[in-house]
Order: C-alpha cells, then sequence, then structure tokens
C-alpha cells in the first residue's frame, strides 16, 4: 500500500522527464530540481499567505508552464542532443539548487498541512490523505497524457515528429509549437509533483538527487514517452522497494531499483 | 618536421613534474601544497575519465563508483588488515580496474548500451555500489577513520608524502592521455567515437580498445581515491559516492577539451583555480551556481572546450606549410611505390579459384526472413555484380559477410576459412573491406586520418606509414587536395570516394561496393566506373551491388540476382538479364 502511493510520486516526477526524453529527445535532469522549486513555492505561499497547498497550483502551474517553454526555447536555439542536455540540465539543476539554498537555506523545512495529518479509513487500512490524493492525481494525470498521446490529432503529431521530425514537418507537423507545448506541459506537471512533494516529505535543496535514479529507472523500464507504462513501472519499484524494506534493512532499498534498471538496460537496450 | 627547436610533449610533461616535485623544498605556506594537491587530484580525475568517455564518447556518470573503490580499498585495507598506506594504492587501483573490467565485459557485449544509456548504467553503478558500502562492514553508515595510520615521510611531512603521490598520479594520467592520444589505440578510440560500427568494420577491435580503455581510467581513479581516503583520513559513502564527483570531472574535461590529451588537466587548473579563489564563507552557495553556469556556458558555446579551440587556430594558422607537405613529400617517392608492392603482393590467383564462398547464408530479422539460404562463390579477380529488387537482401547480404550482422545459419567461407562467426574486426584484418550506401566517414576526423586509419587497422601498418598510404590512397581516388578538410565538407561524389579510399587503404582482397553510383551525375558516374576498374587492375576482386544496369553491363564479368532472400540466377550480364526469372522479379509476371 505505501509502495503504491510512492509510485504515484514517482510517476508524477516521472511523467515530464519521460515526455520530453521520449518525444522532445531531451534528457531533462532539471526537472527533479523544479519540482523542488514548486515544492518551496508551495511551503512558501502555504505558511506565508495561509493558503490552502493544492490552491497553490493556480499560481505556479501556469508559471511552470512558461519555465518549460522557456527552456525549451533555448534547447531548441542551442540544437542540443540527449547527451548535451543531460549536461546542460545538470548545470541548471546545481544553479537551482543554488538559488534554494541560498533563499530558504540547506535547513529542513516541514508544511504542515491538514493533507499530512488527515487519515482515511480504508477498509481495514488507514491511509494518508496526502498520498492517497498524489496517486489519485498520478494516475488521473498519466491516464490523461497517455490517452492524449494515444487519440488526439496532436498526441499523435508528437509521436510522428518524435520518429522522423523533417518529414512530419514536411506534412504540416508544426514541430517548434509541439515542442514548446510538450515542454511547457513537462514543467507544469513537475510543479504538481512538487506539490505533493511538500505535502508528503521533508524539504531540503540536497532532497534533490535523492529521487534522480528511482525515477530513471522508473522511466526507462516504462519505456520512453509512454504514460502507463511509467505509472506501471513506478508501482512495481516503489512495491519491491517497500517490500526490501520489510524484509531487510531500509538500507537496502535502492539496490532494488537500480538494478533493476542496470538488468532493463542491459536486457533491452533499444528504447 | 617542425620548424625550429620545440620541447615535445613528452619532455615538456617530465620537466613539469620535476618542478612541481621541487615546490614542497620551498618551503611556502601550507596554503600552496593543499591548493596544488587538490589541482592534481582534480587532474588525475578528470584526465583518467576522459582516456574511456572523452576519447571514445561513452559518457561515464560513474566515476565516483571507481574513484570510491579505490577509497574504500584503502581505507578497509589499512584500517582493518593494517596494510601499509603505501601497499594499499596498487590494490586501490586494481581493484577499481577489476570493478571496471567486470562491468565493462558485461556492458560493452550490448551494441544498444551507447551514448545517454551507458551514462545512466554508469550512474546506476554509483548508486548500487554506495548503497553496498553503506550496509556492509566496509562502512555501515559511520565512515571510517583513518587518522592512525602511519603515512611514510620522505620529504619533511606527511603532507608532503600525499602532495608528491597525487603529483605522480596526475602525471601518469596525463602521460597515459599523451601515449594514448597518439597510439593506434587513441586513433581507434577517436574513431569509436564518431562511428563504432564503421570501425569495427574497418579492423578496430572495439571491444577490446574500449575494455582496457575503462580498466585504465578506472585505475587511475582508483589510485588517486587511495591516495584522497590518507588526505581526508575521514571517509563517508556521502562524500565518497558523489555523483557531483563525477559530473566536476566531466564539466572540467569538457571545458578543457575532450579530444585534446591536455584538455581535461587544463579545464581542471582552470575550475579548481576558480573555485579556490572564489571559497570564502557563504560565497560557498554561489560558487556552486556559478560553477553550473559555466558548464552550461561551456556546452553550448564551446563544443571543442578551450583546447579544442586553441587546436582549431593553429591549425589555421598553418594551412600552408601542411600544404607545401603534401604536395613535396608524401604522394612521390616511397608512397606509391608501396603501392605498387601491395599491388605485386596481391596474388593473382588462378582464375577460377573462389576467394569468397557463400553457403546456404540464412539471416532472419524478427519474422522477416532476408536472406533465405543464399548461396555463391565470388572468384579471385573478377568483378561480380549482384543485382536484384529492393528488399532482395543485397545489403544484408553485405552486412553478414563483413560481419556487422550475425547469420543465423550458413557457412562463409573466405579463401576456405569459415568467418560466419569471427568478429567483424578480424575479417578486415583477413582481408575483406566495404563501402557504405550513404557514405559514413568519421567526421570528426580529417579526410586523411580516416583513410589512415583504414590502412593502421586494416592493413596492419603503423602511424606514419598509415598516413603516407592514406595519402596515396587519396591520390588514388583524387581526393588528395582535400586531405586536411573533416568529412562534412565534401560533396556526395567526393565522400563516396573517401568511402572507397578508406576500403581499399586496408588493402583488402576482396572489396563490397554498396550502390556506389546511386545519386551521381552521369559524368561523375564515368569517373567512379573507371575508379572501380582501376582498383581490379590492382587485383583486388570487387563484388557491386547496383541498380543502375548500365553500368553492371559495363562492368561486371558476372552477375548475381538475388529476389527474395535468393540466388534467382547467374550468370554472364547479358544473359540473366534476359532470363525470364529475372524479368518477372523486376517486372512482374506480366513481362516474362
Amino acid at each position: 500500500m505505501a509502495g503504491l502511493f510512492t509510485g504515484g510520486l514517482y510517476a508524477l516526477l516521472g511523467l515530464g522527464l519521460s515526455l520530453t526524453w521520449g518525444l522532445l529527445r531531451v534528457i531533462n535532469l532539471a526537472n527533479f530540481a523544479l519540482a523542488f522549486l514548486g515544492a518551496y513555492l508551495t511551503y512558501q505561499l502555504a505558511t506565508a499567505a495561509a493558503v490552502d497547498p493544492i490552491l497553490t497550483l493556480i499560481v505556479i502551474v501556469p508559471g511552470f508552464f512558461l519555465i518549460g517553454l522557456a527552456l525549451e526555447e533555448g534547447f531548441l536555439r542551442f540544437k542540443l542532443d540527449e547527451l548535451t542536455s543531460l549536461i546542460v540540465t545538470f548545470g541548471l539543476t546545481v544553479i537551482l539548487e543554488s538559488l534554494i539554498q541560498w533563499i530558504w537555506t540547506a535547513d529542513f523545512r516541514r508544511l504542515e498541512s491538514p493533507y499530512a495529518r488527515t487519515s482515511l479509513k480504508l477498509g481495514p487500512l488507514f491511509v494518508g490523505l496526502g498520498g492517497l490524493l498524489a496517486f489519485l492525481a498520478a494516475a488521473l494525470l498519466t491516464l490523461a497524457t497517455w490517452a492524449w498521446l494515444r487519440w488526439s490529432y496532436l498526441g499523435k503529431a508528437a509521436r510522428a515528429a518524435a520518429q522522423d521530425g523533417p518529414m512530419a514537418g514536411a506534412f504540416g507537423v508544426n514541430r517548434r509549437r509541439l515542442a514548446l507545448m510538450l515542454a511547457g506541459l513537462s514543467s507544469a506537471y513537475a510543479a504538481v509533483a512538487g506539490l505533493f512533494i511538500a505535502l508528503n516529505h521533508t524539504l531540503a535543496p540536497s532532497q534533490i538527487y535523492s529521487w534522480i535514479g528511482v525515477v530513471f529507472a522508473a522511466v526507462i523500464i516504462g519505456r520512453l514517452g509512454n504514460a502507463l507504462g511509467l505509472l506501471a513501472a513506478s508501482v512495481f519499484i516503489a512495491g519491491s522497494e517497500a517490500l526490501t524494506m520489510a524484509v531487510t534493512a531500509p538500507g537496502w532499498a535502492p539496490l532494488v531499483s537500480f538494478t533493476l534498471l542496470i538488468v532493463i538496460l542491459l536486457l533491452r537496450p533499444e528504447l | 618536421m617542425n620548424s625550429g627547436p620545440r620541447l615535445s610533449p613528452t619532455w615538456g610533461l617530465v620537466v613539469a613534474a620535476l618542478a612541481l616535485a621541487a615546490v614542497p623544498a620551498l618551503k611556502l605556506p601550507a596554503f600552496y601544497e593543499s591548493f596544488l594537491y587538490l589541482v592534481f587530484f582534480w587532474i588525475s580525475l578528470a584526465t583518467s575519465w576522459n582516456i574511456l568517455s572523452g576519447y571514445a564518447g561513452y559518457f561515464s556518470f560513474g566515476h565516483a563508483a571507481f574513484f570510491g573503490a579505490g577509497v574504500y580499498t584503502t581505507a578497509t585495507f589499512t584500517t582493518a588488515f593494517n596494510v601499509p598506506f603505501l601497499l594499499s594504492l596498487p590494490a586501490a587501483g586494481l581493484v577499481a580496474a577489476l570493478l571496471g573490467s567486470v562491468i565493462a565485459a558485461v556492458v560493452f557485449r550490448v551494441r544498444g548500451v551507447r551514448g545517454e544509456l551507458f551514462g545512466l548504467l554508469t550512474l546506476a553503478v554509483t548508486f548500487v555500489l554506495s548503497t553496498i558500502a553503506l550496509n556492509t562492514r566496509l562502512d555501515g553508515g559511520p565512515g571510517v577513520f583513518l587518522a592512525a595510520v602511519p603515512v611514510p615521510t620522505v620529504f619533511g611531512t606527511p603532507a608532503t608524502t600525499l602532495y608528491h603521490l597525487a603529483l605522480a598520479a596526475a602525471f601518469v594520467s596525463v602521460f597515459a592521455a599523451l601515449a594514448i592520444y597518439r597510439s593506434r589505440w587513441g586513433m581507434g578510440l577517436f574513431a569509436i567515437r564518431d562511428d563504432e560500427d564503421v570501425a569495427e568494420v574497418l579492423g578496430v577491435p572495439t571491444f577490446r580498445y574500449k575494455l582496457v580503455a575503462f580498466a585504465l581510467s578506472c585505475f587511475i581513479a582508483g589510485l588517486i581515491g587511495g591516495i584522497h581516503a590518507m588526505f581526508v583520513t575521514y571517509v563517508t559513502v556521502a562524500e565518497t559516492f558523489a555523483v557531483g564527483l563525477a559530473v566536476d570531472a566531466i564539466m572540467m574535461a569538457a571545458l578543457g577539451g575532450t579530444r585534446v590529451w591536455y584538455g581535461p588537466a587544463l579545464g581542471a587548473v582552470i575550475i579548481t583555480t576558480l573555485t579556490q579563489s572564489l571559497t570564502g564563507g557563504e560565497s560557498a552557495v554561489l560558487n556552486r551556481a556559478l560553477i553550473g553556469a559555466i558548464l552550461i556556458a561551456v556546452i553550448v558555446f564551446l563544443p571543442n572546450g578551450v583546447a579544442g579551440g586553441l587546436q582549431r587556430r593553429f591549425r589555421r594558422a598553418a594551412p600552408a606549410s601542411a600544404g607545401a607537405r603534401t604536395s613535396v613529400g608524401a604522394t612521390a617517392g616511397p608512397t606509391a611505390s608501396t603501392i605498387a608492392r601491395v599491388t605485386v603482393a596481391t596474388p593473382a590467383p588462378a582464375a577460377a579459384a573462389p576467394l569468397l564462398g557463400c553457403v546456404e547464408i540464412k539471416k532472419a530479422f524478427r519474422g522477416l526472413q532476408a536472406l533465405a539460404g543464399v548461396t555463391l562463390d565470388v572468384r579471385a579477380g573478377e568483378i561480380l555484380g549482384l543485382i536484384g529488387p529492393n528488399g532482395s537482401g543485397k545489403s544484408t547480404l553485405i552486412n553478414v559477410v563483413s560481419g556487422y550482422y550475425r547469420v543465423d545459419g550458413g557457412q562463409i567461407l573466405l579463401d576456405g576459412q569459415d568467418i560466419a562467426r569471427v568478429h567483424a574486426h578480424r575479417i578486415a584484418g583477413l582481408g575483406l573491406a566495404r563501402t557504405y550506401q550513404i557514405p559514413r566517414s568519421f567526421h570528426r576526423l580529417s579526410v586523411l586520418d580516416n583513410v589512415a586509419l583504414a590502412a593502421m587497422f586494416g592493413g596492419g601498418h603503423g602511424r606514419a606509414t598509415g598516413r603516407s598510404l592514406g595519402r596515396a590512397w587519396l591520390a588514388f581516388t583524387g581526393l588528395e587536395a582535400k586531405a586536411d578538410a573533416l568529412p562534412g565538407e565534401l560533396n556526395l561524389l567526393e565522400r563516396k570516394f573517401l568511402d572507397l579510399a578508406r576500403a581499399l587503404a586496408s588493402e583488402p582482397r576482396l572489396v563490397l561496393l554498396d550502390e556506389v553510383l546511386s545519386g551521381l551525375t552521369p559524368a561523375q558516374m564515368t569517373d567512379a566506373l573507371g575508379l572501380v576498374r582501376r582498383i581490379r587492375e590492382r587485383g583486388t576482386t570487387v563484388v557491386f551491388v547496383e541498380h543502375i544496369m548500365r553500368a553492371v553491363l559495363d562492368l561486371a564479368d558476372r552477375v548475381v540476382v538475388l529476389s527474395g532472400g535468393r540466388v534467382i540466377a547467374e550468370g554472364a550480364p547479358r544473359l540473366v538479364m534476359r532470363d525470364p526469372d529475372v524479368v518477372r522479379a523486376y517486372l512482374g509476371k506480366a513481362y516474362a
């Protein structure tokens, strides 16, 4: 059960990564730092202005959409490929981390909200409201994204452009606008992920890096650009982590996801 | 070659190392010694990273894993087993190298794990190792103290010993980088970075080269890790297996230039100096942001790094002298006769002896049977035309024979030896070369180096001979004026001829040409046809795949027709063209 909820958060974090990597050929490591920026902004708005944390999305999501647009604009202008985008976005991550540390210091921050405290009784189990909402949001967004990519005209155009950009362009797909839209969307997902990080976890700038390995594993195992696969992989990984923690010491948990990642890369490298 | 007296890089390195070794004798404030220690530390890490990742293009994000293996080897050996510190250092290097070799032996067998996937995989290795260290007796959580371990003192203090050790590690790494840069091995690694498949087919033993480069890279990382364990005296998992460490090394190498031997060292000096001069309590945060910004700026604006930029400037400054050398030195004298000798050396065998025999070759891609049992002979000295409709298996046949694909069944006999399961680079060594339908040059190597590489690996020559042979082959194909250009500056015909020159430079007995004529104008085609004839006159057997019938009729002694993965006809060109099966395969039943 705990695996299910953690898996939801992995999926939320991975959604933007999977979309930009699978469809735009950009590996956006900064996605994690953006999510944390979102988390800190939620924290700030909710504590300073005493707004309900979920309402902060109204401001943060459009803002992050614009950030995503700006980033993609830069990637397009300098024609970055997967490897260079990985390095550049790492640089960006470092900058964002410094920014966060500068504003909010390196101390741990904890958002006190009713969502973190409330538990619901589902049958025999008590379930944290924050975790439940994270999973529901993840399920909703991944399903919607999956359906959108699969059935809508724009989704089809996006997948065609990922396979053969110039050819899709020749058939009238406005690749530039499509890329900007996808990148904006991916950033917006990072903002949503940030909200749930703020609701369910303690914040510290160095925590940015703690999610990278697991989420990459989920994105790759779920296949790039495949939102539904991502959700399944996230839940699977989180579940096996929870199991490892229960069976052995909690410290061994990271071994599961990374070993899975290595094995999957070796067995099915054709992404 | 060089005008005027110039210090060779090797001696320059030795002199610099000796001068730096004398620095502690100056009794400068301790700050300088520890600053220089950090410079050496980063030079070792960045340069060792570059040996595989920069030269061959396999970007590893896992350098911290091998560094960490060295750190914990020294920490465990000295504290738990009372091994003397100096003896633990070679062990630190070896443990890291062994670990790297095992990983490489698995990873490099999987063709798809390249570029960003290799990066992610090595990143994952870092996390796996750190989890293991954290949860076992290696560390267990609280970290390991080495303060009680004695450090031998030769000059002055223990700190001076560590200074000298780090200097030695930096020297070894830069010297190794230089030696590899100038060797066949380095040339092979550069080719791997540009197009690994082509490199393998030209005779570069890609698997072995990558594996040894990775092992060496890990050895140096482990060595400096062992030294650093003693420098910090207190090691923790979080500080050791830090992804940031690998990324800092990558950034230094990228800033300096990954394709030049001194690039990473230069980058290490620049960044370490920058960070040291900016260090100071509260600015540490801004400092990290600055490093991030530098990283972005370098990738975006300086794709070849500082050293790469310098090198290009030098090259541009000296085009006149290079041109002079070409016209006077290379083409007329020794090389022309070398080619003549090669011609003689190639046996002119009895007309009918099969040089290449394919027996029932089968190859399927998932459900599609591309080759459904192809049997054909290529006789020594002939020009064999291989024709057939699109999708009939011609290119697959070439890919199978040259070793790029492994057959599902059947035999491929080159001079009676079965090569069906032999690695592509060995097949190249046995005297088989090919060209590509769409020319595939090494785009970061000069035209001359492209050809020299083939002479070195396919023909088994040294670097100098390879280059002079390369010039001769460029002359043979009419490209000598473009020797110093990059392949991207050539037009289609020239790139096709470059492919051809490269195939010929390995002195093959049999060359497979995949649609050399497609896309050429009629005049260019006449040139190309003449070239193919001259290749045969030199004693090389030619198999060519072609759709242009005029060329087939003109050139081929014999024609083999493939359709649906089978041979449907073979014989003299004009007879085969009238064969009803062939007409049906091309035009459909109605015309047969």
